[in-house]
């Protein structure tokens, strides 16, 4: 077929707030869907969800499922798909258990062990996917039954634990108050709570700024070069609700126990990915990789190295993703991330990736694993049954998916 | 002659854009009618029209066809009534046999059961009628494009087919190919098939065209008749909306000194290791000189190009590409493009570029240094690139974020330039470079080729249009079966001369 639209002249491309909409559909219909997902659930739970102690709860609990989706993410946009991440977090965890409680190993040296364990077990499998061309469907899944193995047998079946508090720290800890408690004290008697972290309250302030002031000087720019780029009121109101969240979230945190150190390590982690895949040469690469390999080759990309590297990368978020879970288990079991190789995968599904590769986001992938981590603490709340739960977050993902297919199709 | 096929007054309109504007054709029975026009003049839209791709309601204006009005809803509607559509992209499923292919859909068979002897007679006698000799039980993917585009019109054939529509149907063949399926298409006619053909292919058009019909910009612009003869000025004139006397720019012809020389090229089959498919290759590349590679499909111009460009085909590659006198590293794609080779492929949708990116993403792409520091890339620097190429190239897009999956074939091979261009090449190798784009837009590479030579870049030229390399080029190199034949000057070099290299061997 040989007919374009765009044919040489812009007038196929009809500016305004309807069109610019339908073309992002995606983008903004994720974050109002985890909107309203939270506030759905908000309402059913009579306002349990919000509580500061459960904002905390739902950091904790799917800080792994956020560590490895970051991970999967590059694996998914350069064309493949890791589906050890689940066994691989459960082994490293047996790993670091009966290095640390079994041999007594000092934790760093545990921890780094365990990390390059992960980035060697990511090697291992990534050298047949890139240098062999073996669909990483079957590499991986080969992997998920090797390392559920490896689990079993390193536990001997038995649960090893419980680790020694400074390991507990990884997970369960908290990053102290920049300001000693009576300084605070004044504070939390004006918010009328027990007590008021301000480190929290005021990292997130600064958070929301930086994303705001990045904002502004992205359009600024854009204008510069005369892209037409997001309408300005889309802007506004994307941005208010970003902030608002933010802001909201941080004071909640902030009324509670303050920082928890996952979190730190976990914003930390999301903002580093997000910037090495929207702004660096490497990212740029691995979405040319995703888009077209034949292509990237020939314009001088070294597909099978980068292949090669974000097996590596998952290997490790893995291997941290199972530290952080047996620091919270607080016991490595044989079971621990049975499964979970299928709760990353739809998070970045349902955060827009696309299973042929080429396109998804980081921030996309983080708010599909809240979506689902919503999700399953909201139900746990209402006390839905497992049974329910599994059919509905199956149900989400589908119809994610049939969202994005939809709407693409419209554009076509 | 009676009409089989009037339409009259055909309006589309997509948001935005009027694809066809009060289009008017007329097809009479047993005659060969030729629609051209530009890539987005409007050739498609009307075909899927006609067969019901847009459904009847979707358009304004009435299809008449044989002899009754017709509301085709779907592509089976128009397909039950004997139109035929054959695409440019061929339909087949490489792993099934020619018979399986030519009745898929539409198998020969009781109660789902397929009756294999049936199905094998049938399609002995479709081959027979296309002229093709295989067995019916040849995988589509072990014949060339050129007999698979023979399937496709057996499979037309098994249809009973009354009106039968090649799009483009010679874009992807060889010169004797195509004039095989040319006269096939003769042949049909004299058996009572009435034949429309889009083609960008003039000479093509006046060899079995009866009537012509030009389009342009969505509109019907001319109607002209072979018996009162085809002119392929007038043709072209309509086409593109202005004169066009001259077909290929003129450049002053200066070669400066030697830039790339290969010599002793010798490549082995990548899967059949006791295949050689590049024998004993030398040759080499001016300054300022465009110099074309001629030769038939399968004749190893491909398979040369990429060879030296970064190992990217062949296996137990041997020989020595210098510039400038010194040996280079070429083993590597990335060793290749630092070295100053550039290679715009020949098949620009599946290996030139990433259709779901952006005009700029695709521009940097083969250059990021060049737009980054440290690893991290200057956005603001790249949009500069991108819109420094677009400008110099005018490429037509309302702006460089534009996906370039949306672009003509003409604005997306414009895309492939410029990233070729922003790597600073020394030696350009083009493969098939005008391959599927309409008259207005290859005049413009052309040009810019012609911009590139002039600024004394090294230009290596394959194509498959005879005259496109006579036009463009100063000296030709004639390939065949792996090994170059000759060697000829622009003065020398003539249709004949370079066919009748190829065939003496």
């Amino acid at each position: 077929m040989t007919m374009h639209t765009a044919e040489g002249t812009g007038q196929a491309e009809p500016q305004g707030l309807r069109s610019y909409l339908r073309r992002h559909m995606r983008e903004y219909g994720l974050l109002f869907a985890l909107i309203a997902i939270m506030a759905f659930f908000q309402v059913v739970t009579g306002g349990t969800l919000l509580r500061p102690v459960n904002i905390t709860n739902l950091f904790l609990q799917n800080s792994y499922i956020i560590i490895m989706a970051l991970g999967m993410l590059i694996v998914i946009v350069s064309g493949n798909i890791d589906l050890s991440v689940g066994s691989v977090l459960g082994f490293i965890g047996a790993f670091a258990a009966v290095m640390v409680v079994e041999w007594d190993m000092p934790i760093s040296v545990t921890i780094f062990a365990s990390l390059v364990l992960g980035g060697l077990i990511g090697a291992a499998q990534g050298y047949w996917v890139a240098y062999w061309a073996i669909p990483s469907f079957i590499v991986t899944l080969a992997g998920m039954l090797v390392f559920r193995g490896a689990s079993l047998l390193l536990l001997q079946g038995q649960s090893v634990g419980p680790f020694p508090a400074e390991f507990q720290l990884l997970s369960t800890g908290f990053v102290p108050d920049i300001l000693p408690r009576e300084a605070t004290a004044g504070l939390a008697e004006l918010f009328g709570v027990r007590n008021f972290n301000v480190l929290a309250m005021g990292l997130g302030v600064i958070v929301a700024t930086v994303i705001v002031w990045l904002g502004l000087r992205e359009r600024a720019r854009d204008k510069a070069y005369g892209i037409e780029g997001e309408p300005i009121n889309f802007f506004w109101v994307r941005n208010i609700i970003v902030l608002g969240a933010l802001l909201f979230l941080s004071y909640k945190i902030a009324t509670f126990r303050g920082l928890p150190n996952v979190l730190v390590t976990m914003g930390v982690l999301i903002i580093i990915y997000a910037f090495v895949t929207q702004k660096t040469v490497i990212g740029r690469r691995i979405y040319a990789l995703g888009g077209n390999r034949k292509a990237a080759k020939l314009s001088g990309i070294k597909t099978e190295r980068l292949t090669f590297l974000a097996f590596v990368n998952m290997g490790v978020l893995a291997a941290l993703a199972g530290l952080v879970f047996a620091a919270r288990l607080n016991t490595a079991t044989p079971k621990a991330g049975f499964g979970m190789e299928l709760d990353v995968i739809a998070a970045v599904f349902i955060g827009g990736a696309s299973m042929s590769g080429g396109s998804g986001k980081i921030v996309g992938a983080v708010v599909g694993a809240f979506i689902m981590g919503v999700m399953n603490n909201g139900m746990s709340i209402m006390g839905i049954g497992i049974d329910y739960q599994q059919m509905i977050k199956g149900l989400v993902l589908l119809a994610a998916v049939i969202f994005d297919v939809y709407n693409r199709q419209k554009q076509g | 002659m009676t009409l089989l096929l009037e339409m009259r007054e055909i309006t589309k309109e997509f948001p935005g854009v009027k694809a066809l504007d009060r289009v008017n054709l007329s097809v009479r029975k047993g005659e060969i009618h030729a629609i051209c026009g530009e890539n987005g003049a409007g050739k498609s839209t009307l075909m899927k029209v006609l067969s019901g791709v847009y459904p009847a309601g979707s358009y304004d204006g009435e299809i008449h066809y044989d002899g009754a009005l017709a509301q085709f809803r779907t592509l089976r509607d128009s397909e039950d009534r004997g139109i035929v559509i054959i695409h440019q992209e061929l339909a087949l499923v490489p792993q099934l046999s020619i018979a399986e292919n030519i009745f898929l859909g539409n198998e020969r068979q009781t109660g789902g059961v397929i009756q294999w002897q049936e199905t094998f007679r049938r399609t002995e006698e479709l081959l027979a009628k296309v002229g093709l000799r295989d067995a019916p039980g040849t995988l589509v993917d072990s014949i060339g494009v050129g007999k698979q585009q023979l399937v496709e019109i057996a499979k037309a054939l098994s249809k009973d087919v009354k009106l039968l529509i090649l799009d483009e149907p010679t874009a992807a063949l060889q010169e004797n190919d195509s004039r095989k399926l040319l006269d096939l298409m003769l042949e049909l006619k004299a058996q009572g098939v009435t034949c429309i053909i889009i083609s960008h292919k003039l000479n093509e058009v006046r060899y079995v065209a009866d009537t012509v019909t030009v389009i342009r910009d969505g509109m019907a612009v001319s109607r002209l008749d072979a018996a009162q003869g085809l002119e392929e000025d007038q043709i072209v004139r309509d086409m593109v909306g202005r004169d066009m006397s001259q077909r290929y720019p003129d450049r002053p012809r200066h070669a400066g000194e030697t830039v790339l020389e290969v010599a002793d090229w010798n490549v082995w089959h990548p899967e059949h290791a006791e295949r050689q498919v590049i024998h004993d290759i030398s040759f080499n590349v001016r300054a300022g000189e465009v110099v074309g590679i001629a030769g038939l499909m399968g004749s190893g111009r491909t398979e040369l190009a990429m060879s030296i460009f970064g190992q990217s085909w062949g296996r137990g590659i041997s020989g020595e590409v210098r510039l400038h006198g010194q040996p280079v590293d070429v083993s590597k794609v990335d060793r290749a493009i630092k070295s100053g080779l550039a290679y715009v492929t020949e098949d620009r949708k599946t290996l030139g570029l990433i259709l779901d990116e952006t005009i700029r993403f695709n521009t940097t792409l083969a250059h990021l240094d060049g737009v980054s520091a440290r690893g991290v890339l200057n956005e603001a620097e790249e949009t500069e690139v991108a819109e420094r190429y677009r400008r110099a190239l005018a490429t037509r897009t309302p702006s460089v974020m534009q996906e370039v999956g949306n672009l003509s074939g003409g604005n997306q091979q414009k895309v492939v330039l410029a990233k070729w261009l922003f790597t600073s090449p020394e030696v350009l190798i083009l493969d098939e470079p005008t391959r599927g784009i309409d008259v207005g837009a290859k005049y413009e590479i052309y040009s810019i080729i012609n911009d590139l030579s002039a600024q004394g870049k090294a230009v290596v030229m394959i194509s498959s249009e005879m005259p496109e390399l006579l036009g463009m080029c100063d000296r030709i190199y004639v390939m065949n079966e792996g090994a170059f034949v000759g060697e000829l000057s622009a003065a020398e070099a003539s249709q004949e001369r370079i066919m009748s290299l190829i065939v003496s061997e």
